[in-house]
């Protein structure tokens, strides 16, 4: 991530910046599906989780999830957006393999979130971007082109399930913007239990809209859709490739068309999907199936006593009573599931050094061996017992990263650990003193030479109590009694 | 009666009309059928357009009859593996899918 | 039993209870009959040897406290039946076996019916004379190369020739009623919501509604206690609380205010439509109701309306029908080819024409100034019949502009076919009951029938009032049987 998240195309006199918009579409957490009580597990054999409604057998009829709708509501609570009143589903119509009914069943003029916002926190400083509205809609089934050479096969597991469209305005000016904005929300939808934002799962994807102007400009350039990219990494490759792909164009004063383009990942590059002819027309109206959706104020309300802290007012939280650093704070917002470690090892921990050891020694555990806080391999309840010891005097920090690594193989409890390897340490003033009266008197010589101002002796006689102890010696017990000894 | 003006009816329906909105339904339409269907349109729609004669202006639109509001379920899985079931009347046999031409996207 | 077919399903249940008829021997002689009155073409898929069995299955464990005890029954093939084939009268269903059961027919089978077969109708319940049912016409009992109405035909047509004691039919803009009027029997559309729409093959979603049809007014209750249900698996459907229809039955209307709307004297209707509706206001009079003028000012503007908001709504139900999860598949290049062929050859032409239709008045540029103005136009409409109630009880206007007309009379020409209901459709658009009773005969001794409409989920009033002018009218169907072998 460079310095600042400023992002621009430069081609000889003409800077150019990009505008990006997206719609990101969310797979609702749920046990059953939007309209149909079919599961949404992923993983299940073709066509296995498929109800007659979600196939679109004649006279099959739509009956919506509540839960679905609360959990619409609820992000956009955690986006501080508007909760309408009135919503309404409607039918887009198009034909395709894996859309059953030959429509999809989604919310056109009358969404049920309004506007909100989202706060990125960006190198160079916070930055709001704007959200446009949210929907709920029915996912697709899904089309596999590649089991049987003459034929496509459709499997409908997914049809039905319910998806939140979330669009954000044209507010996003880099990909790393793009991909704090990913996270950011997906991080939102995590704490709320809305999404799980599993992107391999297909559970977040995103249409890209990319646009280029001249720096300064005002006006919005001729867009170009990326449809259904589904990782964040893509996300970044195909808005950098379509921004300098529309500057070239630009360039050769040539016009951009409005269309929609696919990312092909292994070209890295993005390409015309649908040729003109095909143009949409996708004829919305009111599903006369289903009723106008009416949500009342004590509902809502209802629902927002259900609303945990949130990222931002966590971070804000951390920092105003354990004193973080920003910085800290908001890697330990960040997810969920950190967070949430987090405030379990400081329940009974000294916040300080449980910031330390989680951003540094765990952290640093999980990236090498590639794993979530969710499956780290020391509990927060050992973790936190480490650091008491280290903070009552039972170990010192060195002791403390030796013990880590056992328990970073099996999650012990560091006790049992400190015990079955005698790693205690010596804070008994008497066999401290026995132990250093000794190491003096075995290099009286050294003693002589710190007595006549060689100041830096101290630490070899530190070294030696160490060396000895078997790196048990109290270290600030050490220095006091050492401190005495040598000026006696 | 008022005639509404913002709104203008009074087209007429061509052949490259019919062939458009017979891509969106997707049905092939053969010459003949496709000029019938153009003149059975247009007297449907003259018929149709005297609905012109009305100012709406100020009414709200009619969506649904059923003066109720949108029932829930609740989020319960009722409905088991079925596959068979689903799959028994697709035209072309598979056990696990359904299938239809290739689609080359 | 010779005569077991001609009984209503009043009689023949107290003749089944009282142990006097065996359901097996109704089912036998429904059968024998429809065996020889092929001719009629009602049957587009028969059940006959299922339903022997079952009715033989009554009869060894007889249950009389259902409301229909092992009565054989024939419905519309508009209605998905488990393992019996459901077509909707269109060749793109050719094949189509359901697993499962719609709500209405399910509450038939609870209450001890059985089914008979399924009947024929208007492809996608699309027409008012049978002619486009891909099973080809169906022929009215009352006279040969007369249609039986549209597009429950084989429903009324079975009904009329007695293949049937009671059946059922869906009503988007005169379906039920106006089969009814053509066929000299009794047709009900209930109020939008009270007959669950699960399982039944959607036409029009907002103005879909099944309804019983029947030889009398007392049958009609039966059946409408029967099917009428509030259906969780359907978002329209409203639980109100339900009356037992037949057992407040009563002719006693007295004091009752029905509204005589002046807009449905409409230009061009025959003399003798007139003349009926002016006998029906002397019945209603002489049953004392109480006659009052009324005003619907928007009743012009309903068939144009109707004409926007079905076929729109069509356009979209009949969208899965493109050959991938059930029904007729034509073989493509690729799968766009496969669904345009599919489709193509899978419906029929006034199919076609509806969903194109549908298609043009919700495509990008016309919705407005279509598909929203009916939206608008429909809200006037039912403004129109919620002004009238508050002064009446109930309508009263002619069923159809005509009687039944003879077969290829009007099928060259879609207009004057959707004129027919003329009279229908306000009711659909508005959500109301309203029922089609034989109220006489024209010129060429077809039947006409009048229609009395009321307020929403007040189909008691509906019944009543249909009962007390049915005796006073006592109109009796005069089939000769020229069908039978
Ligand atoms: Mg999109
Ligand atoms: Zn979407």
């Amino acid at each position: 991530m460079s310095d600042k998240s400023e992002y621009f195309i430069v081609r000889d006199q003409n800077i150019y910046e990009v505008v990006i918009g997206l719609e990101v579409h969310a797979q609702v957490t749920s046990n059953s599906k939007l309209f149909s009580s079919s599961s949404t597990k992923f993983g299940a054999e073709p066509n296995t989780q498929v109800s007659l409604v979600d196939a679109a057998f004649p006279g099959m009829l739509p009956v919506i999830n509540e839960f679905c709708v609360k959990q619409a509501i609820k992000t956009g609570i955690g986006l501080k957006a508007k909760i309408n009143n009135k919503s309404v589903f409607d039918r887009k119509n198009y034909f395709y393999a894996d859309l059953p009914q030959g429509y999809q069943i989604s919310q056109y003029k009358y969404p049920i979130v309004g506007e909100g916002n989202v706060t990125l926190d960006m190198p160079n400083g916070q930055k709001k971007i704007g959200i446009e509205r949210l929907h709920l809609e029915q996912d697709a089934g899904k089309s596999i082109h590649d089991i049987d050479p003459n034929s496509t096969l459709v499997d409908l597991n997914r049809s039905g399930v319910a998806l939140m469209e979330i669009v954000s305005k044209p507010d996003l000016r880099s990909p790393d913007e793009v991909n704090a904005f990913i996270k950011k929300l997906r991080s939102i939808m995590r704490y709320l239990g809305t999404c799980d934002g599993n992107m391999q799962e297909g559970s977040l994807r995103a249409d890209v809209n990319v646009s280029v102007r001249k720096k300064g400009s005002k006006d919005l350039g001729t867009r170009c859709e990326i449809k259904n990219v589904n990782s964040i990494k893509f996300m970044q490759m195909a808005i950098a490739y379509e921004a300098n792909r529309q500057v070239d164009l630009i360039e050769e004063g040539k016009k951009i068309d409005q269309e929609t383009r696919l990312f092909d990942t292994k070209k890295n590059e993005t390409r015309s999907m649908r040729s003109k002819e095909d143009a949409h027309d996708y004829r919305y109206f009111p599903d006369p199936d289903l009723l106008p959706l009416e949500i009342d104020d004590e509902y809502i309300n209802k629902i927002k006593l259900e609303i945990p802290e949130l990222p931002d007012e966590k971070k804000k939280r951390f920092i105003d009573k354990f004193n973080l650093t920003s910085y800290e704070a908001t890697i330990l917002v960040s997810d969920i599931e950190t967070s949430k470690y987090f405030e379990e090892v400081i329940k009974d921990s000294d916040v300080k050094l449980s910031t330390n050891w989680i951003t540094g020694e765990l952290f640093a555990l999980l990236n090498e061996k590639g794993l979530d806080i969710s499956d780290s391999p020391i509990s927060s309840k050992n973790l936190s017992k480490l650091i008491n010891f280290i903070k009552d005097g039972t170990i010192s920090g060195k002791i403390a990263k030796t013990i880590f690594e056992i328990m970073a193989e099996k999650d012990e409890d560091p006790e049992k650990i400190i015990n079955e390897k005698g790693l205690k340490q010596e804070s008994n003033p008497e066999e401290l003193e026995k132990l250093i009266d000794q190491i003096l008197n075995d290099n009286r010589d050294k003693v002589t030479e710190y007595k006549s101002g060689k100041d830096k002796l101290f630490g070899f006689f530190v070294g030696q109590a160490m060396k000895v102890s078997g790196g048990k010696a109290n270290p600030k017990l050490l220095n006091e009694i050492l401190k005495t000894k040598l000026i006696k | 009666m008022v005639v509404c003006d913002n709104i203008f009816y009074h087209m007429t329906i061509d052949l490259k009309t019919v062939k458009h909105i017979s891509k969106l339904a997707r049905i092939s339409l053969e010459e003949k059928k496709a000029e019938k269907l153009a003149t059975d349109m247009n007297s449907i729609f003259e018929f149709i357009e005297k609905l012109n004669e009305l100012n709406t202006d100020n009414v709200e639109p009619l969506t649904s009859i059923a003066e109720t509001t949108l029932r829930f379920r609740d989020d319960k899985i009722t409905s088991e593996n079925i596959r068979e079931k689903i799959l028994k009347n697709s035209p072309e046999k598979n056990d696990d899918f359904f299938v239809v031409p290739k689609v080359v996207e | 039993m010779s005569e077991i077919p001609s009984l209503t399903l009043y009689e023949l249940i107290k003749n089944i209870k009282e142990k006097k008829i065996s359901s097996n021997e109704a089912a036998k002689s429904f059968i024998d009959r429809a065996e020889r009155s092929k001719k009629l073409n009602t049957y587009v898929t028969d059940n006959f040897e299922n339903c022997l069995k079952l009715s033989k299955q009554f009869d060894n464990r007889p249950n009389f406290d259902l409301k229909l005890p092992g009565i054989p029954i024939a419905v519309k093939d508009l209605f998905c039946t488990t393992d019996v084939r459901t077509t909707a009268g269109s060749n793109i269903l050719n094949n189509f076996i359901p697993t499962y059961e719609s709500t209405v027919t399910q509450n038939i089978w609870n209450e001890g019916g059985i089914l008979l077969g399924k009947l024929n109708c208007d492809e996608f319940a699309m027409g008012s004379s049978n002619e486009t049912s891909f099973f080809g016409n169906v022929q009215n009992p009352i006279s040969k190369d007369l249609v039986p109405g549209g597009s429950s035909g084989g429903s009324s047509a079975a009904l009329a020739a007695n293949l049937t004691p009671i059946t059922i039919g869906t009503d988007t803009g005169g379906s039920i009623r106006q089969p009814a009027s053509f066929t000299g029997t009794v047709g009900l559309k209930p109020t939008y919501g009270s007959c669950s729409r699960y399982g039944i093959v959607a036409f029009a979603s907002s103005l879909d509604q099944a309804g019983p049809m029947s030889k009398d007014v007392k049958d009609c209750s039966i059946l409408l206690e029967v099917i009428s249900s509030f259906d969780k698996k359907d978002s329209t459907s409203i639980d109100f609380k339900r009356n037992n229809y037949s057992k407040e039955l009563t002719n006693n209307i007295k004091g009752l205010k029905i509204g005589i709307p002046k807009e449905y004297r409409i230009d061009g209707m025959p003399d003798e439509i007139e003349k009926l509706w002016q006998k029906g206001i002397e019945y209603a009079k002489e049953c004392g109701a109480e006659i009052i003028d009324i005003s619907l000012p928007h009743t012009s503007y309903a068939l144009p309306t109707y004409y926007i908001v079905a076929p729109a709504e069509a356009s979209s139900n009949l969208a899965r029908y493109d050959g991938v999860k059930y029904g007729f598949r034509s073989s493509g290049e690729n799968l766009i080819d496969m669904y345009e062929k599919t489709r193509s050859e899978g419906f029929g032409e006034e199919v076609k024409r509806r969903i194109m239709i549908g298609t043009y008045v919700l495509s990008s540029g016309y919705y407005d100034a279509y598909y929203l103005k009916a939206q608008k136009v429909r809200q006037l409409i039912k403004k129109d019949f919620d002004d009238a109630y508050n002064k009446v009880d109930a309508i009263l206007t002619p069923s159809t502009p005509s009687s039944a007309f003879k077969i290829g009379e009007k099928s060259s020409d879609p207009v004057s076919m959707y004129l027919n209901d003329i009279f229908t459709v306000p009711v659909n658009l508005a959500g109301l009951p309203g029922i089609s009773i034989p109220a006489g005969t024209d010129k060429n001794n077809y039947p006409l029938g009048l229609q009395i409409i009321g307020k929403p989920f007040d189909e008691q009033t509906v019944l009543n009032i249909a009962y007390s002018m049915e005796e006073k009218i006592n109109y009796k169907n005069n089939i000769c049987d020229w069908w039978i072998k």
